[in-house]
Order: structure tokens, then C-alpha cells, then sequence
């Protein structure tokens, strides 16, 4: 907490000094600020070299970086195209186990499950942190506003906001793409309105503890009109934990938009690689085919995905806060 | 303690309000002619007017929220419109029976052990052990509940055919028999909450240790076990309740997911079915089942804290 990132207020501090006479308790506080902003870039190359020695934020970045590369280039690594179909001695093969022409086996009308999973990474990584930016940008801005000002507008959305949280994500998930149709748009939408109270609720707190700090008075003794402060001052002082949150959305974004193909409720045109909507539409033929590989190889995709964002959102979080 | 619980009760009365005001704007605000939606596309317009008319769609909205407010209060929420002539309620009660014992089931697996595995890293901090520990929950954690239940029932339910692979309990099962058919989805859920709840466990663990009545506690001579259980425990635990005090709401509603795969005729399941039938009164009784269960929940677990600690009682709606 008393490590903070400020690069805002210390130059501020100085132009102001220099403008109007001031009085002395708020030169000692810009005095205090000003030896402080020294040490913080330290500690920021500090903990970039403390993250980059995690293993965990390694082998996060490594595994989510396979995928980012498979969502740009898939081509590169598929050795099919996503709705090509596999063939052997000029027939299709389909329904076929993992085997050396088909690493994955193939689906039910022959097209590559392995060029399926590799394009599949493309349509989730556009969805999933867009809408977790959307969520962590709103989150901000209400988290801000709710946590520096207080007072009854903070009371009347903190009980809104409760209300929301106190809900699971996947049935306000249903309900809202029920009622306004199931566009990537609408996913999208959805997702971030639904991510949003959980952002404004940490970003709140944060904001309400920084705005105790000596920095923030001493900035308010200068006469800094609200909006400044918040965005100025205590902003980039929360960066940290907005960071933090942002990236352990992304995973909950992954999770959630995988749910709700998998539940058949996002467009769905079979031929756009989709790994939730791919495990949809093949998952019942574990039962009654014994085919495993459609479904269970786009599930090992999503998990390690999730997996590898959250190994990065922890690592992030260990490293802010020690 | 008394007072306690009566501010803490109003304060979810109000949330269960809002929510179900979001819940209003969802199936009869926002929905444009939902009337049109439940008939079909070919309905003549006269059997539109007729639903209208029946659902009340016709008056002003304050008027419609207020009737939703009294058909929770009575608990009439009317009958179904994918069934026709089935009362709601009885659609929502044995959804809400079979949720129930998954979740129990679920929950008798995890807590103690997650528990357990919380006291055991946070005990043995650094180590390896607390590494594995705290890896393979944020791992698991982070496994969508759907995927895991993909892969276990391919797994351990038809490949290598130790447990049954669906849900569908035969009628005359036993107790026993019942838990069997329960016990791969109740996995699943293992291994969500796992990770979560261990972790939770963990850090509450980890500051009790480090306090000065462990350390008191420990100078009056005690070994470490019955310093653990009589002082530790009672405090590290706290966090532990109010975790899962939340997660017994979203177990009940937000398996979504894992019921499809197992076909468990849960809540989850069935508020899947009524959204996209559309069929709005059971969507609206369903969620707001789950919303009334969440409130209790958390009230419980609150309480719950609040006989822990009786500093807890004192911040009540500070949160």
C-alpha cells in the first residue's frame, strides 16, 4: 500500500509551487511526495525483474502467447484448413481417432479437430479481452467516481451492485442473451455489463483507501477540482490493482463466453472454429459414439488458456502487493 | 446479536428487491412483446391479446412490478407457458430438491477438504507441499466446471466405466446407489472449488499464525495441534464461511453447465430450459429461487461469523 506508482503528482506539484505562494503544510506534503516518486521507479524495475524470475508469469506468458499466435497466424501451425476436410488416398476421413494424418482425429464430417482447435483460438481471444476492457474500463470510471466522492449515489449503486454479484454470471448471462439474440455484439456486451459491478466493487475499495493518503489532501489543499484528482492523482496510483482485476477478467470472460457456447446460446454457423461451440456440438457423441476427441481437445484448449491467464493474473497480484 | 440480525436481514430484503427488479427488466421490460414471444410467430393476434390480457402485460409497469412483488410473497407464480396447465412451483420445487442434494454432496466433499488443504499450506508455507497446493487449486479453479465434467465423464465414467457416466437414477435406487450416480458431477464441482476455497483457508490461516494470541497461545505451553484447533481454527476460519456461504447460491443456479452434460434435472437445467422456450414465469421463479437461496446463504454464513467473532456483528452494512 505505501508502494505506489505516481507519476502524475510530483510534476504537478512543482508547476503549482512555482504559480502561487502556498502554505507550509502543503509544501512539507509535496516535499514527502516528491522523495517518494525516487524510490518508486526503483521498485517498478524491481518487480519487472521479480515477475520475469516468476515461473508461473513464464510459463502464463508462454502458453497464452501459443495461443495468441494461433489466433494471428493459425496457418502457420494448422496443417488443414478449419473446415477442410482430411484426406487419405483422396477419401475423407471422419469420425476417425488421433492418428499420424489427423493428430487429433477428425470430426464427424472429416474436417482436422487439431486445424479446428488451432483456428479456434482466434474467435475467444477477440471476445474474451475486449469484453473484459469494456467491464475493467466502466469499472474504473464508476469505481472512481463511488469511492472518491461516496456519499448517496456510492450507497445507492453499492446495494445495485450487490444485488447483481449476488447472482450467478451464467444465468444473467442467459436471461440477457435470451432477450437481445446472441451476436458476437451482443456476447460481448453482455459479458462486460456483467463483469462490470465486480471491477467497480475492487476498484471502489482501492480508490476509498487511497483517497486517505496524504497525496490526495495535499492535491485537494491546492484546490484540485474532483475530476483531476481522481484521474491524475489517484488513478495512476491504483493502476496496479486495475491491471491485476483486468487480466483476471479476461480469464472469467474466457470461462463464461466457453459457457455460454457450450450451452448453445452464441451464434453458432458450424463452420466458424469456436472451441465452446465445438465442444457443444460434439460432446453427446462421447456417450453414444465413444468419439472423445471433437469435445475434449477444445476442452483441454479452454482449460489451458484459462489456466495460463491466471497463472499470469496471480503472478501480477504477488508481485504488486509484495 | 439480535439486532444484528435484523439489520443484516433488511439489508438482503433490499438486495432481493433490487434483484428482482433486474430480473423484472429482463423478461418484461426489456423482451419486446413477450406476449408475441410465448404464443409463437404464427399465433393469431386475438391469442396475443388474450396473454396480454392474462399476464397482466397490459398495465403500467410500477402496477406489473408490484403484482411480481406480491406473486413472491405469496409464492404464486402462476403456471408454466412451455407446459400448460403445471403450476410453476411444481416445475421449481423438485429442480430445487435436486439441486439440494448435488450441492450437499458437493459441499460434504470439499469444505473439509479444502479446509485440510488450506491448514496444510498455510502451515507449511514455501514448502513444496504448499506449492502443490496452492498450483493445482488455482489450476482446477480455473477449469470451467463444463470441460471438467467432459473430461470425467469420458474418463472415469465411460472409459474406464468406475461410475455412471449420466444422472438418470433409476426410480427404487438406494440411498447409496444415488450418491454413486451423484458422485462425478459432485467431482466436478471438487474441483472448482477446491482451489478457491483452499486458497481462502490458506491466507486466513497464514495471518491467524502470525498473530499475537497464536503466539500467546503457544508461550502458555500448548502444542501446536490444540493450538491450531482451539485458537487458529476459530478465526483463520471466518473467511472460509463467507466464501462459502456465497458459493452455495451460484451451486445451485450457476451449474448450468455441468447439469447439461449429466443431464441433471437441476435448477440449472431447468432455467436453461425456460429461457430459451422462452417461458417467462418459470424463468422468473427459478432465478428468483436462486436468488432467495443466495440471500439465505450468505445470511447464514454471516451469522455464522458473527458467533465467531463478535467484532463482526459490529460493521454490519459497512461492506
Amino acid at each position: 500500500m505505501t508502494a505506489i506508482d505516481d507519476p502524475g503528482s510530483e510534476a504537478t506539484g512543482e508547476e503549482r509551487a512555482a504559480e502561487t505562494p502556498i502554505p507550509d503544510e502543503v509544501a512539507e506534503l509535496d516535499a514527502a511526495v516528491a522523495t517518494a516518486a525516487a524510490e518508486r521507479k526503483q521498485i517498478r524495475a524491481e518487480r519487472r525483474r521479480l515477475l520475469l524470475r516468476t515461473p508461473g508469469f513464464v510459463l502464463g506468458v508462454v502458453i497464452a502467447g501459443f495461443w495468441v499466435i494461433c489466433a494471428i497466424v493459425p496457418g502457420l501451425l494448422a496443417p488443414y484448413g478449419a473446415n477442410e476436410a482430411v484426406r487419405v488416398d483422396g477419401s475423407v476421413i471422419a469420425r476417425q481417432g488421433p492418428s499420424a494424418d489427423a493428430w487429433f482425429g477428425t470430426d464427424t464430417i472429416g474436417n482436422d479437430v487439431f486445424s479446428r482447435v488451432i483456428f479456434g483460438a482466434r474467435s475467444v481471444l477477440i471476445t474474451a479481452p475486449t469484453a473484459a476492457a469494456l467491464a475493467t474500463i466502466a469499472g474504473t470510471m464508476l469505481g472512481l467516481v463511488m469511492g472518491y466522492y461516496r456519499g448517496w449515489a456510492d450507497e445507492i449503486l453499492g446495494r445495485i451492485i450487490e444485488a447483481l454479484l449476488s447472482i450467478p454470471v451464467i444465468l444473467l448471462g442467459i436471461m440477457t442473451l435470451v432477450v437481445f439474440g446472441n451476436s458476437r455484439i451482443v456476447i460481448i456486451l453482455t459479458v462486460a455489463t456483467l463483469f462490470t459491478p465486480v471491477v467497480t466493487r475492487t476498484v471502489r475499495s482501492a480508490v476509498q483507501a487511497e483517497a486517505q493518503l496524504d497525496y490526495v489532501t495535499s492535491a485537494k489543499l491546492r484546490g484540485e477540482s474532483g475530476p483531476f484528482i481522481m484521474l491524475r492523482e489517484i488513478l495512476p496510483n491504483v493502476t496496479g490493482v486495475i491491471v491485476v482485476e483486468f487480466t483476471v477478467r479476461v480469464g472469467y470472460a474466457i470461462f463464461t463466453i466457453a459457457t455460454l457456447a457450450f450451452l448453445g446460446l452464441a451464434a453458432d454457423d458450424f463452420t466458424t472454429p469456436d472451441w465452446g461451440n465445438d465442444i457443444s456440438n460434439t460432446y453427446n457423441l462421447i456417450q453414444s459414439n465413444n468419439q472423445w476427441w471433437p469435445s475434449i481437445f477444445p476442452a483441454l484448449a479452454i482449460a489451458s488458456l484459462v489456466i495460463a491467464v491466471n497463472l499470469i493474473a496471480d503472478s501480477l497480484d504477488k508481485v504488486r502487493s509484495s | 446479536m439480535l439486532r444484528f440480525i435484523g439489520r443484516r436481514a433488511a439489508l438482503s430484503l433490499v438486495t432481493l428487491v433490487i434483484l428482482i427488479l433486474v430480473i423484472f427488466l429482463l423478461t418484461r421490460v426489456f423482451p419486446s412483446e413477450p406476449a408475441r414471444q410465448l404464443a409463437g410467430p404464427f399465433a393469431p393476434q386475438e391469442r396475443v391479446d388474450e396473454l396480454n390480457e392474462t399476464l397482466g402485460l397490459n398495465d403500467p409497469l410500477p402496477v406489473q412490478f408490484g403484482n411480481l412483488l406480491a406473486d413472491v410473497l405469496t409464492l404464486s407464480f402462476g403456471e408454466s407457458f412451455s407446459q400448460p396447465g403445471v403450476e410453476v412451483l411444481d416445475l421449481v420445487r423438485p429442480a430445487l430438491w435436486n439441486s439440494a442434494k448435488l450441492v450437499m454432496f458437493a459441499l460434504v466433499l470439499t469444505v473439509p477438504l479444502s479446509i485440510l488443504g488450506g491448514v496444510v499450506a498455510a502451515r507449511r508455507k514455501d514448502t513444496l507441499v504448499d506449492r502443490a497446493i496452492v498450483n493445482f487449486g488455482l489450476a482446477s479453479a480455473s477449469i470451467p466446471e463444463f470441460v471438467s465434467a467432459v473430461i470425467f465423464q469420458y474418463v472415469i465414467g465411460v472409459r474406464l466405466g468406475w461410475l455412471p457416466a449420466t444422472t438418470l437414477i433409476p426410480d427404487d435406487a438406494s440411498i447409496f446407489t444415488e450418491l454413486r450416480y451423484l458422485l462425478l458431477p459432485a467431482l466436478s464441482i471438487v474441483l472448482v472449488y477446491f482451489g478457491y476455497i483452499a486458497r481462502i483457508t490458506r491466507a486466513g490461516t497464514i495471518t491467524a499464525l502470525e498473530s499475537d494470541y497464536t503466539r500467546t497461545a503457544y508461550m502458555k505451553g500448548l502444542n501446536t495441534s490444540s493450538v491450531v484447533r482451539r485458537h487458529v481454527l476459530k478465526n483463520s476460519l471466518q473467511p472460509t464461511v463467507a466464501v462459502t456461504g456465497t458459493q452455495i447460491g451460484y451451486l445451485f443456479g450457476g451449474l448450468v453447465g455441468l447439469e447439461l452434460v449429466f443431464n441433471y434435472p437441476g435448477l440449472g437445467n431447468l432455467i436453461l430450459r425456460a429461457a430459451t422456450a422462452p417461458d417467462f414465469p418459470l424463468l422468473q421463479a427459478a432465478v428468483i429461487t436462486v436468488a432467495i437461496i443466495f440471500m439465505l446463504s450468505t445470511l447464514a454464513a454471516d451469522l455464522l461469523i458473527a458467533w465467531m467473532n463478535p467484532r463482526a456483528r459490529l460493521n454490519v452494512g459497512a461492506g
